[in-house]
């Protein structure tokens, strides 16, 4: 320990004395993607969802490469609904192997899949599919987003703290919700507790006039249960869903309490100060896309940091080493699992108002890191990218 | 006859001490005034919002207090508990120290990137300096020739010239720097890392990393043993180290760079004061809300001391 502490000394004295600048360029690429209509407009997604927390990923590490002496620069490409965003992926590929990628999981897959992408670092920011941490990893991608199964997963261990041992599911039909629900499926079994109950939402009906007619008597056939789950992740009818249950029983999932990787009602850790500072870069809260996207740029700013290079093989060893840590404002140190290049984190529960609880929960342990407790254990992941 | 009786016992209790630690109570914005000798909350005293950095004027005349919500440095009689007045603070100051002419505040400002220095005589930002991204930790050189600003974000502390009040080094730390202090008669900086879980030792002539303190707390995982403040016993021989929310101090040898105990306190503990015999150590307990007493030389807490809601920092007033 005491020689790995000697070699990091000299690697932060090289650091520091190099007076060479090292140049740091970043390309944020979004494809942008259609939204179904959903029945309210509460909450629109702003344009801005992911960009706008690389933008302060980046003032982050301009401070701090100022000081040292390296150059951050962030480029936003945005690829319209239906475009090819391969071509903007090659162009940007030739200006720089750092990407931070806001796309759906085939594009990012198809991107990384490129001969120019070999050797390239790519951060996906967007997609909580498991499967891209498993069979369908890649070398080159890394994940600052938290998969479905991580989410539910932390719920999950909430429930089971709470004695809520059975649980009944509505879930919606876009895929998204579908996948959400299996996570929630396979986290339930995970932590021994009961789905007693599942029925889908397929209503065409508006909610806003007729919640309290229809949900009391949809909700009455999911008969007896301590905790309704609720897998609609593009919140088009599970905000009508709480207090109008048969029973009198809390909701989770998509709605109610909500495990997510960033709310705005983080305040503790030092959270205060990035919620602001993003608050007054962006004008809006700060979002789980607009986290992911800081916390990549901000893991590539801190091993370029500590490392004194731009090179992307000297880069991703670094994050891959047990050496990374990003102090994420979650309470303890973030880091890459090394089998599958997902950033493990800490899952906030949340309610509109308040942080509810934080996973992993005291009391689940784990034989590394609680934090493993959360999503893909190295024996479940059918990765094999990285060695 | 009790009356009688008393009176004695008095008499012995009084010339003890006679002393006070000072705590803000970040969310109550109140500060618990503590009496050494009977260990109890005496006084409870109002404040700006989120008051967190507080440091006494060297005659014990004045306090500072940092009230971070407010924008603002209140200086406070600590006879009467009356605000005097405010002082310009920049944005949002965290944590301050007071240069050894008495005079200069050096304020690191969290919101803003920025050290501020304030003349607490004419009322005047004398200067401002750009540090790092989240600025907290402050230290000055006993001679007063070096001002040290650690920035959370950028990891890093800032070495301030206070001649030309400008920055000549910048040294890398391990991760969200808290914390720093200036030991072994100010040839070595001593800096907590909270993320890092480490404390770092530099040597102040050359700014070299010196050594590199690890901490290991049985049955707490390491990512839960995160160091914030450390005091140093008189001798500087000694230094003890709130280690957050794994719920310990440790007690470092300070010479050898050995931890030597480590002692349960409060839940979440931050910063800490000494008595004046430096024989009991006082911690604020953030998540618990209560202040943990210390005997020193049995290295064993022996109180815990209800305050407001998440204490922060600690004084003494002699």
């Amino acid at each position: 320990m005491r020689r790995l502490c000697l070699y990091i000394l000299g690697l932060i004295l090289a650091a520091g004395a190099a007076p060479a600048g090292v140049d740091v360029p970043v390309i944020y690429l979004k494809q942008q993607v259609d939204r179904p209509p959903t029945l309210s407009n509460l909450d629109p997604v702003p344009r801005d969802e992911g960009e706008s927390g690389a933008r302060l990923g980046l003032a982050d590490n301009q401070t701090t490469g100022g000081f040292l002496g390296h150059d951050y620069k962030l480029e936003t490409v945005i690829v319209p609904a239906g475009g090819d965003p391969i071509p903007a992926a090659r162009d940007a590929l030739a200006q720089t192997p750092f990407l931070i990628l806001d796309a759906p999981a085939a594009t990012l897959l198809a991107i990384a899949d490129l001969p120019q992408a070999q050797g390239a670092i790519l951060f996906n920011t967007s997609s909580a599919a498991t499967a891209l941490r498993s069979a369908e990893c890649r070398a080159n991608l890394l994940h600052t987003l938290p998969t479905h199964q991580m989410r539910s997963d932390a719920l999950m261990q909430f429930a089971r703290a709470r004695r809520w041992d059975t649980l009944a599911l509505i879930a919606g039909t876009h895929p998204g919700d579908i996948a959400f629900a299996e996570a929630l499926r396979a986290s339930a079994a995970k932590f021994g507790l009961r789905l007693s109950a599942e029925k889908t939402w397929a209503f065409d009906a508006d909610m806003r006039r007729n919640a309290t007619q229809e949900v009391p008597l949809f909700t009455q056939e999911l008969g007896k249960y301590d905790l309704l789950l609720i897998a609609d992740e593009l919140h088009d009818f599970g905000r009508y869903i709480p207090f109008n249950t048969w029973l009198p029983r809390p909701v989770a999932g998509s709605e109610g309490l909500v495990p997510a990787g960033w709310a705005p009602v983080v305040e503790q850790w030092g959270a205060a100060q990035l919620q602001s500072r993003f608050r007054d870069l962006a004008g809006r809260d700060m979002r789980p896309r607009d986290y992911a996207a800081w916390a990549a740029i901000r893991s590539l700013g801190e091993a370029v940091t500590r490392t004194g290079t731009a090179d992307p093989a000297a880069i991703r060893a670094y994050l891959l080493s047990d050496r990374f840590e990003l102090a994420g404002f979650k309470g303890r140190p973030l880091s890459f699992r090394h089998w599958n290049g997902q950033l493990r984190q800490p899952i906030p529960l949340v309610t509109p108002r308040a942080m509810a609880a934080q996973a992993p929960l005291d009391g689940y342990l784990h034989q590394r890191t609680e934090l493993d407790t959360l999503g893909l254990d190295a024996p479940e992941s059918a990765c094999t990218a990285f060695p | 006859m009790k009356q009688l009786l008393l009176i004695p016992a008095l008499l012995l209790a009084a010339p003890l001490q006679a002393a006070e630690i000072w705590v803000t109570n970040e969310k109550d914005d109140t500060i618990s005034v503590i009496d050494i000798d009977s260990l109890e909350v005496i006084r409870t005293i109002e404040t700006g919002e989120r008051p967190r950095g507080i440091t006494f004027s060297r005659d014990y005349s004045r306090v500072y207090i940092c009230a971070s919500d407010s924008d603002t440095v209140q200086v406070m009689d600590p006879e009467t508990g009356q605000i005097l007045h405010d002082l310009p603070s920049g944005e949002d100051p965290e944590q301050f120290v007071l240069h050894p002419n008495d005079r200069h505040l050096y304020i690191a400002n969290e919101d803003d990137a920025v050290t501020t220095v304030v003349d607490t005589e004419t009322r005047k930002v004398i200067a401002q300096i750009n540090v790092g991204i989240e600025p907290e930790g402050m230290a000055v050189s006993p001679d007063g020739s070096i001002v040290i600003t650690t920035s959370e974000t950028t990891n890093m502390a800032h070495w301030i010239d206070t001649e030309t009040r400008t920055i000549v080094a910048n040294t890398l730390v391990d991760s969200r720097p808290r914390h720093a202090e200036f030991a072994a008669q100010a040839s070595e900086l001593w800096v907590s890392s909270e993320i890092g879980g480490t404390l770092t030792v530099f040597d102040v002539a050359t700014q070299a990393e010196k050594a590199k303190i690890e901490f290991a707390v049985k049955g707490v995982h390491p990512d839960r043993v995160q160091p914030v403040g450390f005091e140093f016993t008189e001798d500087e021989e000694t230094v003890f180290v709130a280690l957050g929310p794994s719920n310990h101090v440790a007690v470092v040898n300070a010479r050898t760079f050995e931890v030597e105990d480590y002692i349960l306190v409060g839940r979440r503990v931050w910063h800490m004061a000494f008595s004046p015999d430096k024989s009991l150590l006082f911690t604020t307990n953030g998540v618990s809300g209560d202040v943990t007493v210390i005997d020193v030389a049995r290295r064993e807490a022996i109180k815990s001391i209800k305050v407001g809601r998440f204490p922060w920092g600690a004084a003494l007033r002699p």
